[in-house]
């Protein structure tokens, strides 16, 4: 009887044990979510800003897939952003634009797709062509600070 | 000056010495522990002292380390308005970190020096030597099944730390502070990666397990067979695998997160 007990209380342990570490993979990261079955396109950017590898790239705010490589084009030294797109959204139009936001002020960034109106799909290995790089607070900030500096007459007012 | 040669001379000499004596007493433990495989129930005997024994303390201080997280990452991350990212912040800090070393000292506190005083108190009871007498292998029958169950019970303590302390976490976050389940999850989901954080957390945890059932095996074995010899090798136990796991928790972070 006891031994019996005993070796309940074990199978108990290594159940929960289990469980903790099943919890841990589909739960807390998220390998359940089926990422292994999406394709793949890729887009150059002028300027990535601070994208991240894993950011997520979004459709109208839903996330469809998400970046999986950044590297520079050997040739033209642009940004190339690799991302990988969920495959049950593959009516993707090859007019896709792509442009690197930022969620709220100072967050994380992602990229946005903005779908256009082509017959034809994006195909694994597709480029997107239209593209809008990453808008850089220093950049914005020093612009301002410029045009501040020349008197106030010129485009002062059309950037407010 | 004589005296200090003598005394830096032993400490060199000792320290050496000691060194060799573990990696000898790790060689007769493995092999031990591989032929304790074809004997699973003393194994399960000691799963449930090592396992079963150790998992109350577990869950419980991983539910209050998840709840402080929880606070603590809110009160922070609030100031930045990114009380959002607080169940990636709570899951990253348990799973990469907290979970494995905070398991492991538990271990080495309340299963390592229970091992240490068993096989002590063996020794200075003679029951080892008994059992030599007998040509039963102490190093199969005693060493051996607890080796193999502290290794197994490790990682599954430490992955059960984890899952409470996120749980912890997201009763605080939600139920406190009003922070949306959806985005709790969905934050973690998106941020932790099951190889680089969950499968790097979980090589921790058994790579602790390893090193704190051999310090205790260890200490036990090697005790002096007195009652003080006992109680000063169930501290050097607690002792020498905390600073083992901390330690080495450092080299195994700068190795699988540096990139290298």
């Amino acid at each position: 009887m006891q031994r019996r007990s005993l070796e309940i209380w074990v199978g108990v342990f290594l159940l929960l044990g289990i469980a903790a570490l099943v919890m841990l993979a589909v739960q807390v990261s998220s390998a359940g979510s089926g990422s292994s079955d999406s394709y793949r396109i890729t887009a150059k950017f002028e300027n990535v800003g601070g994208l991240n590898v894993k950011a997520p790239v979004m459709v109208g705010g839903v996330r469809i897939g998400r970046v999986t490589a950044i590297e520079i084009d050997k040739e033209d030294y642009a940004a190339v952003v690799h991302m990988d797109i969920e495959n049950r959204y593959d009516n993707l139009p090859i007019d896709t634009g792509a442009s690197i936001l930022t969620a709220g002020l100072l967050g994380s960034q992602f990229i946005g797709l903005e779908p256009g109106a082509d017959d034809l799909y994006l195909e694994s290995g597709d480029e997107l062509d239209l593209t809008q790089s990453a808008i850089q607070l220093e950049t914005l900030i020093s612009q301002f600070m410029f045009s501040q500096g020349q008197g106030g007459d010129g485009d002062n007012d059309s950037d407010n | 000056m004589t005296g200090l040669l003598q005394f830096l001379g032993r400490g060199v000499l000792e320290f050496t010495s000691r060194s060799g004596a573990y990696v000898l007493f790790l060689w007769r433990m493995l092999a031990g522990s591989a032929r304790a495989l074809s004997r699973p129930r003393l194994i399960i005997q000691q799963l449930y002292s090592v396992g079963v024994l150790t998992m109350l303390i577990i869950l419980v201080s991983g539910l209050f380390v998840g709840m402080v997280l929880g606070l603590q990452g809110y009160y922070q991350l609030v100031n930045f308005s990114a009380e959002s990212s607080l169940g990636l912040v709570v899951a990253l800090f348990l799973v990469r970190e907290l979970g494995p070393v905070l398991a492991a000292l538990l271990f080495a506190g309340r299963a390592g020096s229970a091992l240490t005083a068993e096989i002590g108190l063996m020794k200075t009871t003679e029951q080892l030597a008994a059992m030599e007498m007998m040509a039963v292998n102490p190093m199969d029958r005693v060493i051996g099944p607890r080796f193999v169950a502290g290794l197994i019970a490790m990682p599954l303590l430490a992955a059960m730390l984890s899952a409470v302390g996120v749980v912890g976490g997201y009763l605080i976050g939600h139920g406190q502070f009003g922070v949306d389940p959806g985005v709790y999850w969905g934050a973690m989901q998106n941020g932790v990666d099951l190889v680089d954080d969950v499968l790097n957390g979980v090589i921790k945890s058994i790579v602790f397990g390893f090193v704190v059932t051999w310090v205790a095996l260890f200490e036990g074995y090697d005790a002096e067979p007195t009652s003080e010899g006992v109680s000063r090798a169930t501290t050097r136990t607690v002792v020498t695998s905390s600073l083992a796991i901390l330690g080495g928790d450092y080299i195994l972070t700068a190795l699988m997160f540096g990139g290298l």
